[in-house]
């Protein structure tokens, strides 16, 4: 096999930020302001190094398509079809030699070396390239650079500036490491490293409580699903060692034992206790219903880190690790059949109830973190359903659009309403003052509301066509329903930040920041980036009035924005039902894994139909005409809410989010923080320590009655008690109060019990 | 048998304190710097010795016992000195030969009331032979003499550098490991007598035939072993010195209570009481796993309800120590190597969190979190290295905590043969949820003492950062915790020999491979594959009960 440079090396990647975090870390106070410029030239090289990946992998698929390892592929299809429960699957996976992508195989790049050995068990570090790792290697170094530069300018004359492009280092770092993994142990590791630099960034201003409160929400949350991971991570190793005999972590060999060990019907309930454990993790990490309540409040953390967090690390890292030992899922929830499962369920029930709650956000940060955990339901239930294509395609797109708006929203925020991401209060009109960023965040919009020939238009079309060929047809539903709702909240948000008049600029920001950390501490409904040393830093601001962002901030806006377009050509089925050229269907080429029917589940793309597309459009259409009436023309009067009892019940369980952060903070947390850590402790003190003072106190009372009347009145009352002996006893009780004593008669009968015990062996 | 130099060595490494001791002794009180000195100079060169083990260890055999000496000891009870180290104890005896210097190293401007500068360094010496003595006596009687001299220095660095509760403390750890070792005594008796071959040699004893003694027996000599080593450890329920003693010992007692002393008692467990009495350790091995799982919730929930910093993390050991139980449960290799590791790394982490702890009140004279905060704008390295040893303390991948924690987890999904295996699912799954908790109390810790603002009463305060003596003690710990936790394989590789040949008594076999090399069409052959897992593995607990007569 031809060799490629930039697949055998990919290693560096991640290495690369990594020495970056290490001498900004070490360094970074000898450069000062300039150590932005090393994680910048960090994660530049990895990005071109990203980039060398990609075109070699393209090439790498195209050469073994053209005259590669063709062999008995469809021969093995059938066989091992054969005895499953797919053998719709499998007919039509032969037969829809449409794509003809599934015949021929594009091995992934494997190169690994062992880190260590313990009985029976190499664990090795390495990596694992294919389509899947490539396309995410691009799109976090892409944003990731775009955030990383945009930084430089966001966060000028932040206390802890330097700490910050560690932490960004590191974060980018963790998460190559994680998209690079050759098994599932060493993705835990990414995994864990991504949870604690997210921790660092969200709770980047440590000094305000509500800051490190929302860090440590957001590691215990992810942490709680880890248990899933931990369990399920365990089990990956013991379903290869049920099917080889020798278990592994190895992600080649994991996904080729499921497919192998579905067809063993012992093998099913371990499958499916795998699947649901790391299903758990998925929805701690990925933000999925219930767990998914730490997202909004990551929102305390700069907003850069927000756009990288919900575009390209940290959330996604859940969506990856689903489409990366999916013959797990897919074999274990039997997901082939159609129907309903669990992993389907889960996001599809996490697009509703994160939409939802974007409806009743003042904060456009909130407004956007909840419409990720909407999109990454999406995500979810597109693996879920099967459509694990056009899931990853959302993945891709969704980067894209998603950091275009958080960006966006920063801009704003930065130059435009003071840094406050109240909408309501500081926002409106900003269409005039800031025209460029108003461009950019309506194309993020655009495409995040699925406007036809949008890159998200293209991606959440896919989940759904998919969804309903895999014989999904509910969740198709559900999608349509949430790109309706989608549509109507971004008509909102949108028109509460540009249009109307301009609210921000009142009296109490004339002040600028000092009223900021007040602010924070009054809730979650103000949000407020404010790491500024002080506020004279800001030349600009001084002459108060919003006004448009400068380069290092539009700059990466330009680029999203046309990648929020041209991101979802790639994948345009519609495009390619009219065009014919090629282009319009490569992404599922690149990206499919191309390992054979023995090591990933057939991935079907089903016929274009232009039910599908006209389908969304209209759910997008209804869902902005809906907003616009009742938010921009208010059709339905001021305050419905109000005047309509079950309406206003519905706004108010939206308000409080469903109660889960009741639920979780106050009755789970609380509870265990508070009586259930008092109770055990409350045991500890006086049930268990008890039992011994009181067994030395028995031992001390039998211990005074023996001295009292056997010893001194018994035999020593023959010599007429003497006084020594009498004072003796005074000691004793004396001793007694002080609760010494105690223990020594406690020793005696501990002594006495092991005369016992030698007694009974020795016999 | 070692010759020359190396014969020598390892009695070097235990004893040389023991002379250090004798020159302070004779130094006259008011030469405090000498005293020091020679103190310092001692561990040092006792942690060569220690080193030069480690240099020569022959890595490729690390089952052997090597540098082994066998000396006729006590003929009248057919006891010899006989030492030696192997693959398990080379860490631990490294481990504690290390931790013994940098402890002297901070004390240099750390002493506690009453100060007695010679007095309280003469006990870390003594208590220094007792704990590297342990670690490579093969003998039983050896090695419940060096279990016991290391009772004694603690006893009274509690007694008298102690806080304000200190006697009650003292003599609370005192009795308690008294009375674990007045049982485990008998047992090791016991032992002698009913083997039939009278001898306390622990390879011999591991070799002999205990077909002679009924596993009714058995099960009671385990017992007492058990009480001896779990009390140690401390296992739930006998955890209750623990607290009290961590929270009123000085800090370096904390720090060589919580890094050295916990780790005879699981040492003893591995050493001892699982290779000699295989059988029984098979009967009593789910409830091990049982009071190991109850310990990590149950600490863990002790750490949520602390006001004080130090005892919480006093309590976390209680949390910590039982993954270590719970991997020495399933009886695996696997589980054991977790052990070891777990035992290193818990001495690293929670070594270095007592430091913290220690420097905290130095500084702020108290320990009460509730009036602490903002540590980490007023003393920005302190704040980093707490942060950094809870990130290692709650299991961060990449530091030294995750592999002793990760692969415990792991090795109870399938423990020895004949082990129930849905009980040690079960604790599986709790020892996970365990996980979540102990991020839980690290992090809570860290927000009260490091984020946020300082409190009023310390805004105006000069609040001194690390010191040189305490960089020189707290960076190589620092260092190994990263090390270890990214080349694990340096212990690891270590110890999986040695422990191979102790989990010998336990066959596990691993479940019958489903795949075959044809495609898979008599799959139908294999439906027997699972069965290893359901069978009849509940006699275990339930034996142990029986057990009584």
């Amino acid at each position: 096999m031809k060799h490629y440079w930039f697949l055998d090396n990919a290693w560096l990647i991640p290495l690369i930020p990594a020495i970056s975090y290490f001498v900004i870390l070490l360094f970074g106070k000898r450069f000062g302001e300039r150590a932005a410029w090393i994680g910048l030239a960090s994660i530049g090289s990895a990005w071109v190094l990203a980039c060398g990946t990609v075109v070699q992998w393209i090439s790498h698929v195209n050469a073994s398509e053209h005259g590669g390892e063709p062999g008995g592929e469809h021969g093995a299809v059938e066989t091992i079809r054969a005895f499953g429960r797919s053998i719709k699957l499998a007919a039509e996976g032969a037969s829809a030699g449409g794509e003809g992508h599934a015949s021929f195989v594009a091995n992934p790049i494997i190169h690994s070396t062992t880190w260590f050995q313990n009985n029976g068990f190499k664990l090795d570090v390495g990596i694992h390239i294919d389509g899947l790792a490539v396309m995410m290697l691009f799109v976090v170094t892409t944003i990731s650079l775009l955030v990383h530069f945009y930084s430089t300018e966001y966060l000028k004359g932040d206390r802890r500036f330097n700490h910050y492009f560690a932490a960004l280092s590191l974060f980018s770092a963790s998460m190559l490491f994680l998209v690079v993994a050759s098994n599932t142990l060493q993705l835990l590791v990414g995994w864990e490293l991504v949870g604690l630099c997210s921790f660092m960034l969200i709770g980047h201003w440590w000094e305000e409580k509500p800051n490190s409160n929302a860090a440590l929400k957001a590691f215990l949350t992810t942490r709680t699903g880890d248990i899933g991971l931990l369990a399920g991570v365990i089990m990956t190793f013991f379903v290869v060692q049920r099917y080889t005999g020798t278990g592994s972590f190895d992600i080649t060999q994991v996904n080729q034992a499921a497919i192998g060990l579905s067809l063993d019907g012992n093998s099913k309930s371990l499958l499916f206790w795998c699947a649901a454990a790391l299903l758990l993790a998925i929805i701690g990490k990925s933000g999925q219903f219930p767990l998914h309540t730490w997202l909004p409040d990551a929102m305390a953390g700069p907003t850069p880190v927000s756009a990288l967090i919900h575009a390209a690390t940290m959330v996604v890292a859940g969506v990856y690790l689903g489409a990366r030992v999916y013959p797990i899922f897919h074999e274990g929830l039997n997901i082939g059949d159609g129907g309903i499962n669990l992993m389907a369920a889960v996001g599809g029930a996490t697009l509703l109830v994160g939409a939802g709650l974007a409806f009743v956000q003042n904060d456009i940060k909130k407004v956007l973190a909840y419409s990720t955990i909407s999109q990454l339901g999406y995500m979810v239930m597109g693996l879920g359903v099967g459509a694990w294509s056009a899931a990853i395609f959302h993945l891709f797109t969704h980067a894209f659009f998603k950091a275009n708006l958080f960006l966006g929203a920063g801009s704003v925020s930065h130059s435009g309403a003071h840094h406050s991401f109240d909408m309501k209060n500081d926002m409106g009109g900003l269409r005039k003052f800031m025209p460029k960023t108003f461009a950019t965040f309506m194309i993020g919009t655009a495409a995040l509301i699925g406007v036809p020939l949008t890159a998200g238009f293209f991606s959440k079309d896919e989940i759904l066509a998919t969804a309903s060929a895999n014989e999904y047809t509910f969740f198709k539903y559900v999608g349509l329903l949430g790109a309706v709702m989608t549509a109507a909240y971004m008509t909102r948000c949108v028109y509460l930040t540009f249009f109307g008049e301009y609210r921000g600029g009142h009296a109490d920001h004339g002040d600028a920041h000092d009223s900021h950390a007040a602010h924070t501490a009054d809730g979650d409904d103000h949000g407020h980036d404010h790491g500024h040393a002080a506020s004279n830093d800001h030349g600009h601001d001084a002459n108060g009035g919003p006004h448009e962002s400068n380069f290092p901030i539009l700059g990466p806006l330009y680029f999203l924005s046309f990648m929020s377009i041209f991101a979802g050509w790639i994948f345009a089925p519609m495009l390619h039902h009219i065009f014919h050229w090629e282009i319009f269907e490569k992404f599922p080429l690149w990206v499919d894994p191309h390992v054979g029917s023995r090591g990933f589940p057939i991935l079907e793309h089903p016929e274009f139909a232009w039910i599908d597309p006209i389908l969304a459009t209209a759910a997008g259409v209804v869902g902005v005409t809906l907003a616009y009436l009742f938010y921009w023309r208010k059709a339905y009067g001021q305050n419905i809410t109000e005047r309509n009892g079950a309406l206003g019940a519905g706004k108010k369980l939206l308000v409080n989010k469903y109660y889960l952060d009741v639920l979780y903070t106050d009755v789970i947390v609380g509870a265990t923080k508070g009586p259930i850590a008092q109770a055990a402790y409350w045991v500890n003190q006086n049930v268990i320590d008890n039992v011994l003072r009181y067994t030395g106190k028995g031992a001390a009372g039998a211990a005074k009655f023996v001295y009292k009347y056997i010893d001194q009145k018994g035999v020593d009352g023959i010599y007429n008690g003497s006084a020594a002996g009498t004072s003796a006893l005074g000691g004793l009780s004396s001793k007694l109060q002080t609760g010494r004593l105690q223990y020594y008669a406690l020793l005696v009968l501990f002594l006495l019990s092991a005369v016992a015990f030698a007694v009974v062996i020795t016999n | 048998m070692a010759t020359g130099f190396d014969a020598w060595v390892l009695t070097l490494t235990t004893f040389t304190p023991i002379v250090g001791l004798a020159l302070v002794l004779l130094i006259p009180k008011v030469e405090e710097e000498l005293i020091k000195i020679v103190t310092l100079a001692t561990t040092v060169l006792t942690l060569g010795f220690a080193l030069y083990v480690l240099y020569y260890f022959d890595y490729d055999h690390t089952a052997k016992l090597q540098f082994e000496v066998k000396k006729t000891w006590i003929e009248v009870i057919n006891s010899n000195y006989h030492i030696g180290v192997d693959g398990i104890s080379l860490p631990m005896l490294v481990l504690s030969a290390f931790v013994t210097v940098l402890c002297v190293i901070y004390s240099w401007n750390h002493f506690p009331e009453p100060h007695n500068v010679k007095a309280f360094l003469a006990l870390i010496l003594l208590l220094e032979v007792g704990m590297n003595g342990t670690f490579i006596a093969q003998d039983l009687i050896l090695f419940f003499i060096f279990f016991e001299i290391v009772l004694l220095p603690m006893y009274f660095m509690i007694g008298v550098w102690g806080g304000p509760n200190r006697e009650y403390a003292s003599i609370k750890f005192f009795l308690f490991t008294l009375f674990g070792s007045a049982l485990m005594l008998l047992a090791f008796l016991a032992i002698y007598f009913k083997t039939g071959i009278n001898t306390f040699d622990i390879p011999d004893l591991i070799a002999a035939d205990k077909s002679r003694i009924t596993h009714g027996v058995q099960l009671i000599i385990f017992g007492g072993m058990f009480l001896g080593f779990a009390i140690k450890v401390p296992m739930f329920p006998f955890h209750t010195w623990l607290p009290d003693a961590h929270t009123e010992a000085p800090t370096v007692g904390s720090v060589l209570l919580a890094a050295i002393l916990l780790k005879l008692g699981t040492y003893g467990f591995i050493r001892i009481a699982l290779p000699i009495l295989p059988e029984a350790a098979k009967s009593w091995a789910p409830w091990i796993g049982l009071l190991a799982v109850i310990g990590i919730i149950y600490g863990a929930l002790g750490c949520l309800a602390q006001t004080d910093m130090k005892r919480l993390i006093a309590f976390s050991s209680v949390a910590h120590m039982g993954y270590v139980m719970l991997g020495i449960s399933s009886l695996t290799a696997f589980g054991i190597n977790a052990a070891v590791f777990g035992m290193v790394a818990h001495g690293l982490i929670t070594g270095m969190l007592f430091f913290i702890a220690g420097s905290v009140q130095h500084t702020f004279h108290t320990r009460e979190m509730s009036r602490l905060g903002g540590l980490l704008t007023q003393a920005p390295k302190m704040g980093w290295i707490l942060g950094f040893c809870s990130m290692a303390s709650l299991g961060l991948p990449g530091l030294a905590g995750f592999w002793g924690e990760f692969p415990a987890i792991l090795s109870v999904f399938q423990p020895a043969d004949g082990l129930n295996v849905a009980v040690f699912r079960t604790y599986m799954v709790i020892a996970a949820i365990g996980t979540v908790l102990a991020a839980g109390y690290l992090l809570w810790m860290l927000q009260k003492v490091a984020f946020g603002t300082p409190k009023d009463e310390w805004k105006d305060h000069h609040i001194h950062d690390v010191g040189t003596a305490e960089w020189i003690a707290w960076l190589p710990m620092l260092v190994l915790i990263l090390v270890l936790g990214v080349v694990p394989g340096l212990m690891f590789k270590t110890t999986d020999d040695a422990v191979k040949t102790i989990v010998k008594a336990f066959p596990s076999t691993q479940t019958a491979p489903v795949k075959s090399h044809e495609p898979q069409a008599e799959h139908g052959d294999d439906a027997g594959t699972e069965h290893s897992e359901g069978d009849g593995t509940d006699h275990a607990p339930a034996e142990s009960e029986h057990s009584g007569g």
